[in-house]
């Protein structure tokens, strides 16, 4: 069996890069995302996010590297792909100026979907996103959930084994962002291979397995746990007073990755090169032991710790 | 095939949806033809007339003041000063208060009798004063409309001046004049008037519309989707042909009843030479759309279309007087193309066969215009 056209990986990609004149925005990223998963770029604005995405999707030839996407090669398959693949943009790009239902009905129609089938799907979505109220309003008129909710269905119209989503809940509220995501699960178990891209910690935190991008570079990859089990660093939560001169004294130390406060505590990372954190504070500071602990690592102290070579 | 038909009404029937809800551009799409046409079927006027100029009188006499009656009665000019002297009357010309001075000399009524025009003493072809005009035009030559309007005073006949039947010379020439005997500017400006608001509308509707979806972030959409380029393009100029051809039809439909401008030729053969300007026009639209990036840029390349086809195409001035070089450039608009053979068929009744270069170049113009924008127009974002 040939591993290149393996079965159970929807997104295979190889030492792919792209320049933009001098800036590589993507540099030799290597992907193998699995079918009937949602899987996750996490990278700051700027990271290559978007440029990953759009050669993906054969909206942009890469300067060098491979992709295979569904088992078409691109970008030569691209038009192939265009029937398989969903894509909702960044920005909303269905049109202001017509309606809910017109939108989705021009959608249907270039996707080649008419008469009772399209009445059909359109009433399906419609009800599935909870836009049956809004169907005779313009999408201009709508709110950042609505409209992102209607870009949904509309990239979901034709069933699409492979979707694929650019931040899309940049301009969403914290509830909608939550049922957005219910809704993509609920695709995801009907089948549908998510690919998504965020600079939220917690909506990353729900993929199946994320990216760390950084000015286009892959730092790490794998599920949340393992990113968070792998860690390169002990995250200890420190309990004192006078925190910001604590602070601005451990930062100075080349083995302390960053230190954040949270409210009156101070989480700090710490170089996984360091045998003993608890001591190597102690030693550094004068704090007392019962006020320092060792703490279960989140997301962003994966992220800060993959991308932190920008901040120094 | 069934597919692509249908993509391609999707497109034209969101387009129209578009146009629908955009009330202002709706009503510019009625508008600019019915404005344009009663303002220039009124306005535009090769034949000038009450020029305002001034008399300086230094013959004082009731034949100096017959004189300026007959010359203000041709309606080409109306004297609006009198002045005293020429220095006086000079500043008003150079105030643009007047366009002329109509100087009236001293000895007016011997050179009136010596004048050959009136027959009346048959001096000596040797005697130096017969050749003597009567009065002198001073004028502001800059407007050569105006000016030549002016020179067409020149040989006024005298006879009314001494209330004596004209002693009328037989003209060398016998002139008959076709398809516009009351020579009324209309006749020529209606026509025409379909081929630059026709340049105007299809040029920027078209090119509007495209980078207006790429502006409003549509495009990137689009292209991930299963449509082709040609039925995206297809599916975009369609609806502009029936406003293009709505909007001929007002132009049309108004010169006749309001200008009286006769359509002599057959309604099939201007309904097809219409529709090759249209698609030609559309197909330079479009060409535009896929260079220009945002709406301003593709209004000033339509204006860089627009004014050409304005002051070349022959709409304003006739081809004929126009340098070798600029008659090359004209050449290559549609819109030049398109004035002969609307003026050809609305006036002359000229058959469809008998203009094929012109034809041919529409075509042409239009097969080539549509290649490239599908050429230049890609479903990435390189």
């Amino acid at each position: 069996m040939n591993r290149d056209s393996a079965p159970d990986l929807i997104i295979q990609a190889k030492q792919l890069s792209r320049n933009f004149g001098d800036l590589k925005a993507i540099d030799k990223l290597d992907l193998n995302i699995d079918k009937n998963r949602i899987y996750g770029f996490l990278g700051p604005n700027g990271c290559g996010k978007t440029t990953a995405i759009r050669m993906l999707t054969g909206l942009l030839k890469p300067t060098s590297g491979e992709i295979r996407v569904l088992g078409l090669t691109l970008p030569q398959d691209a038009e192939k792909l265009r029937l398989k693949m969903g894509y909702m943009t960044q920005k909303f790009s269905l049109y202001d100026d017509l309606t809910v239902k017109e939108n989705l009905q021009f959608i249907a129609k270039i996707y080649g979907i008419f008469g009772a089938t399209q009445n059909k799907r359109i009433n399906e979505l419609l009800s599935t996103y909870g836009l049956n109220q809004k169907q005779q309003q313009l999408a201009g008129s709508m709110s950042g959930g609505q409209r992102q909710r209607l870009a949904l269905a509309a990239a979901t119209l034709h069933k699409p084994e492979l979707l694929f989503l650019d931040e899309p809940t940049s301009a969403v509220d914290p509830e909608n962002r939550r049922d957005f995501w219910e809704q993509l699960f609920d695709l995801c178990q009907q089948g549908t291979s998510i690919l998504v891209s965020t600079h939220y910690m917690d909506e990353a935190e729900r993929c199946h397995k994320l990216a760390i991008l950084e000015d286009g570079i892959k730092r790490a990859d794998g599920s949340p746990e393992q990113l968070m089990n792998n860690i390169a660093a002990h995250v200890v939560e420190i309990e004192a007073e006078g925190l910001r001169h604590l602070k601005q004294q451990l930062i100075q130390l080349p083995e302390v990755v960053t230190a954040a406060q949270l409210g009156a505590r101070l989480r700090v990372l710490i170089k996984s090169s360091v045998t003993n954190p608890i001591d190597f504070l102690q030693h550094h500071t004068e704090i007392v032991t019962n006020k320092i602990s060792i703490v279960r690592p989140s997301l962003e102290d994966v992220f800060i710790t993959c991308t932190g070579s920008r901040r120094q | 095939m069934i597919t692509s038909l249908y993509r391609i009404q999707a497109i034209c029937f969101k387009e129209l949806m578009q146009l629908k809800r955009d009330k202002m551009t709706f009503a510019m799409v009625i508008m600019i033809p019915l404005v344009q046409l009663v303002l220039f079927g009124y306005a535009i006027n090769t034949n000038v007339r009450h020029i305002p100029v001034a008399v300086v009188d230094h013959s004082q006499s009731a034949l100096s003041r017959v004189l300026v009656q007959t010359v203000a009665a041709t309606q080409v000019v109306t004297f609006s000063h009198h002045f005293d002297d020429i220095k006086s009357a000079q500043e008003a010309l150079e105030q643009a208060q007047i366009r002329a001075i109509l100087i009236i000399p001293q000895d007016l009524s011997q050179r009136v009798v010596r004048h050959a025009s009136l027959g009346f003493a048959l001096p000596d072809s040797s005697d130096e004063q017969t050749g003597r005009p009567i009065a002198q035009w001073l004028v502001d030559g800059s407007d050569t409309m105006v000016a030549g309007a002016i020179k067409g005073l020149r040989n006024m006949p005298l006879a009314e001046l001494l209330s004596k039947p004209a002693n009328r010379s037989t003209p060398t020439f016998e002139v008959t004049l076709f398809y516009n005997p009351e020579q009324r500017s209309a006749v020529n400006i209606v026509p025409g008037l379909v081929g630059i608001i026709l340049t105007m509308t299809m040029i920027m509707f078209t090119s509007a519309a495209i980078v207006r979806e790429r502006e409003h972030g549509n495009m990137e959409m689009l292209i991930t989707t299963p449509i082709r380029s040609i039925e995206l393009m297809l599916g975009k100029i369609i609806p502009y042909i029936f406003i293009g051809l709505l909007q001929v039809a007002i132009i049309l439909g108004l010169g006749y009843l309001v200008f009286n401008v006769p359509i002599n030729g057959g309604l099939w053969a201007l309904f097809c030479i219409t529709l090759l300007f249209i698609a030609a026009s559309l197909a330079l639209g479009l060409v535009i759309s896929t260079i220009a990036t945002n709406q301003l840029q593709s209004m000033q390349m339509t204006i860089f279309v627009l004014l050409p086809s304005i002051l070349l195409s022959g709409f304003m001035f006739p081809y004929e007087g126009m340098p070798e070089i600029a008659q090359y450039i004209a050449e290559a608009l549609p819109a030049t193309h398109f004035m002969r053979l609307v003026r050809g068929v609305i006036l002359r009744d000229v058959c469809f066969t008998d203009m094929l270069p012109d034809v041919y170049w529409l075509s042409a113009f239009t097969f080539a215009g549509i290649l490239l924008a599908s050429f230049r127009f890609k479903k990435t974002l390189d």
